[in-house]
């Protein structure tokens, strides 16, 4: 296993019947993913895709030993639904749904924080360990197995950076999307510390945007305790500031939280920060090559 | 979302912060009326401020009128003066930008005196996901330029989830201010009152700046700034009718009625992408290939024949438009889908009119990139294609040059 899931996931989906659920475990279990069930309030007792329903996570956890859940219900429910799994004693939380209030957000992170479990997104494309657990919705057939874990908070700029990498025959340990919204579980610290720890990991792709300041943490953490090659890139060096770009967290306010600022941490912590999207896979494998 | 000063000082007083009288107006006849009425209850100052989304009212000017955005007035005729050169005028402010915003409405306020300044702000603090009360007394100046400065003049308390605002931390920041007597009274229940409405409005930020004590050491809000959590808003309908349509760009709102998410920029090179973060690198690669983005569009995951034509018409309304870039990454959605809704989108009579001189760039890559290229190849349509990011950016260069 690398980091988060792996051949030990028992999956279940949080929203099993509704459509995104079930067309996204349908692909998840064709990836191979251990799905064991889903949890849809009012059906439990049913089957769905060959697997049973339950109508609580906590019963999933019994009847047949989830450990890890992936949320797709509506976002006034999807704050809820996170409580629910960290209540049932699930580890591993990855939350797919767009647009939860912030004031639900704050809540469920911290509720997750004190069951000791960890949280992925919301608004996320999930997580993936190639060629055991695929945790998410993004396109399984751009990934290969390998070494190289990548972060990031954006969805298709993930796919990108995924298929620049497998061009160049650089295969991922761990790709973890950890979403575009101001409150999200894993922020790009802890899981540049996991990726660290992990002894299935060689390199690192830390994929950064405009707003806030995870970056720059990061950025501090990498220069005194990563050891392993870091490659940058930070999107939205042409955003304007006080707009929000798509993700409710992309927002440059009060000057701060620019992708300048964020680069030039970054750079100053001894990673190697790539100015063009299209240059990431090629700007690692010269860097492994050099090594 | 963001909503007037008028409005959310209605909702200040709805929860018991204390706000200055004060009424909207949106024709000369109203400010005056309003003037009057607030005379009969024992005004004898009033202050008329342009009702815009944009800060830095104070400073900024008309351009008809040259009239200052808040104007301190002593009589009746004076309010009506003031009314006459902002309504119907484009204020100018330092948020605005050049092109400035055009005002509508008026809010004529009781004019108070003012012993002391003070700032209070609630917003999230995203570093440790939990929302913060920031309180400086440094009132009146912008809370950015406080903390680049004097950092140690900011108070800051944060709220622990779950649990709301503890008096305590409200009389921390009292105490902190300076402040005794009836005026600490009065403030501890006026940042108790204004967590309550920020919490239970859904707010993303209150910026009450600046706070002020009168000399009679009563506490007022003289302005206050309030956005709402936009993913929060389905829960506040009364709120959602806050909305002012005519403070958001035509276009922007024209794209958020297709669903879809559209920012005009200044630049040239429009571009159509799906997912927030690949559209924002899209825009920086335009930039890196000698372009300036003309937008950002995200198209979502749809990116279907009538999301394209939709993303087309919005992105051709703007006349510095000179070239489009569509990157797409297919993943669940198959390339060679994308590629025929593109193509179908160009060969509609009104859209392929429009780009008979933007020559239109279209990148796909993920699954069946290759049939995508093909499929666009053979079109028989003035569209350059494109597999690697790489290859896009240079054929925006090529383009450009």
């Amino acid at each position: 296993m690398s980091v988060l899931v792996g051949n030990d996931t028992r999956l279940i989906v949080q929203g099993f019947t509704g459509s995104e659920g079930s067309f996204h475990a349908g692909q998840m279990i064709e990836y191979g993913t251990n799905v064991v069930g889903g949890v849809t309030p009012g059906k439990g007792g049913q089957t769905h895709l060959d697997r049973p329903v339950f109508n609580t996570v906590a019963e999933a956890v019994e009847e047949v030993q989830a450990n890890t859940s992936i949320i797709f219900v509506p976002p006034a429910f999807a704050g809820d639904a996170i409580t629910e799994a960290a209540f049932a004693g699930i580890k591993v939380i990855i939350c797919i749904t767009e647009g939860i209030p912030v004031k639900d957000m704050i809540v469920a992170k911290q509720v997750v924080k004190n069951h000791g479990a960890v949280l992925v997104g919301p608004n996320c494309p999930g997580l993936i360990t190639p060629g055991e657990a695929k945790v998410g919705i993004m396109p399984g057939s751009i990934f290969s197995k390998g070494t190289v874990g990548l972060i990031s908070r954006s969805g298709t700029l993930t796919y990108e950076a995924v298929d620049q990498l497998t061009k160049e025959g650089l295969g991922q340990s761990t790709a973890i999307g950890i979403g575009g919204d101001p409150v999200i579980g894993t922020t790009h610290l802890d899981a540049v510390k996991m990726l660290q720890e992990d002894p299935d990991t060689d390199a690192i792709v830390l994929i950064g945007e405009i707003g806030g300041s995870a970056e720059e943490e990061a950025a501090e953490y990498i220069a005194k305790h990563v050891d392993k090659p870091v490659v940058a890139f930070i999107a939205g060096s042409t955003a304007p500031p006080g707009r929000r770009m798509g993700h409710a967290g992309a927002i440059i306010s009060g000057g701060k939280g620019t992708a300048q600022e964020k680069k030039k941490a970054l750079a100053a912590a001894g990673i190697t920060v790539v100015d063009s999207p299209a240059e990431i896979g090629i700007t690692l494998k010269k860097m492994l090559e050099t090594a | 979302m963001k909503i007037h000063e008028y409005q959310a000082k209605e909702i200040l007083k709805e929860y018991g912060v204390a706000v200055p009288d004060g009424i909207a107006a949106t024709t000369v006849e109203g400010a005056v009326d309003a003037a009057k009425k607030m005379k009969e209850n024992g005004a004898s100052l009033f202050v008329v401020k342009a009702q815009i989304h944009a800060g830095g009212r104070g400073k900024g000017r008309t351009k008809k009128n040259d009239a200052k955005g808040v104007i301190l007035c002593k009589t009746i005729d004076e309010v009506k003066e003031a009314a006459e050169s902002l309504l119907g005028d484009v204020l100018v402010t330092i948020q605005t930008g050049e092109e400035g915003q055009l005002v509508q409405t008026i809010y004529v306020t009781d004019g108070v005196d003012i012993k002391k300044e003070f700032y209070v702000g609630v917003l999230l603090d995203r570093a440790v996901s939990k929302n913060v009360i920031m309180a400086s007394t440094e009132g009146g100046v912008e809370i950015e330029k406080v903390a680049e400065e004097t950092p140690e003049k900011i108070i800051k308390e944060w709220i622990e989830p779950g649990m709301g605002l503890q008096v305590n931390q409200a009389r921390r920041i009292a105490f902190s201010l300076g402040l005794e007597g009836k005026a600490l009274k009065s403030c501890i229940k006026f940042i108790m009152a204004l967590y309550k409405a920020y919490e239970e409005t859904d707010s993303d930020m209150f910026e009450i700046n600046p706070l002020i004590v009168t000399p009679d050491d009563e506490i007022f809000a003289l302005d206050a700034k309030v956005t709402f959590d936009g993913n929060a808003l389905y829960r506040h309908p009364e709120l959602a009718e806050l909305k002012d349509e005519a403070e958001e760009d035509p276009a922007e709102l024209e794209a958020s009625k297709y669903d879809l998410n559209y920012i005009k920029l200044d630049g040239n090179v429009g571009c159509m992408v799906n997912g927030a973060g690949l559209a924002m690198a899209t825009m920086d690669i335009i930039k890196l290939s000698g372009g300036e983005p003309a937008n950002f569009l995200d198209v979502g995951g749809g990116a279907n024949v009538e999301t394209v034509k939709n993303g087309f018409r919005i992105i051709l309304e703007d006349k510095n438009v000179k070239a489009i870039l569509i990157n797409i990454f297919g993943g669940i959605v198959r390339c060679d889908r994308v590629a025929n809704g593109v193509i179908e989108a160009v060969k509609d009579p009104e859209i392929a009119e429009k780009v008979k001189n933007v020559p239109i760039i279209v990148r796909l890559q993920g699954t069946n990139a290759e049939e995508a290229k093909e499929i666009i190849d053979n079109s028989g349509m003035n569209v350059i294609s494109a597999v690697l990011l790489k290859e896009a950016a240079e054929a925006v260069s090529k383009v450009m040059a």
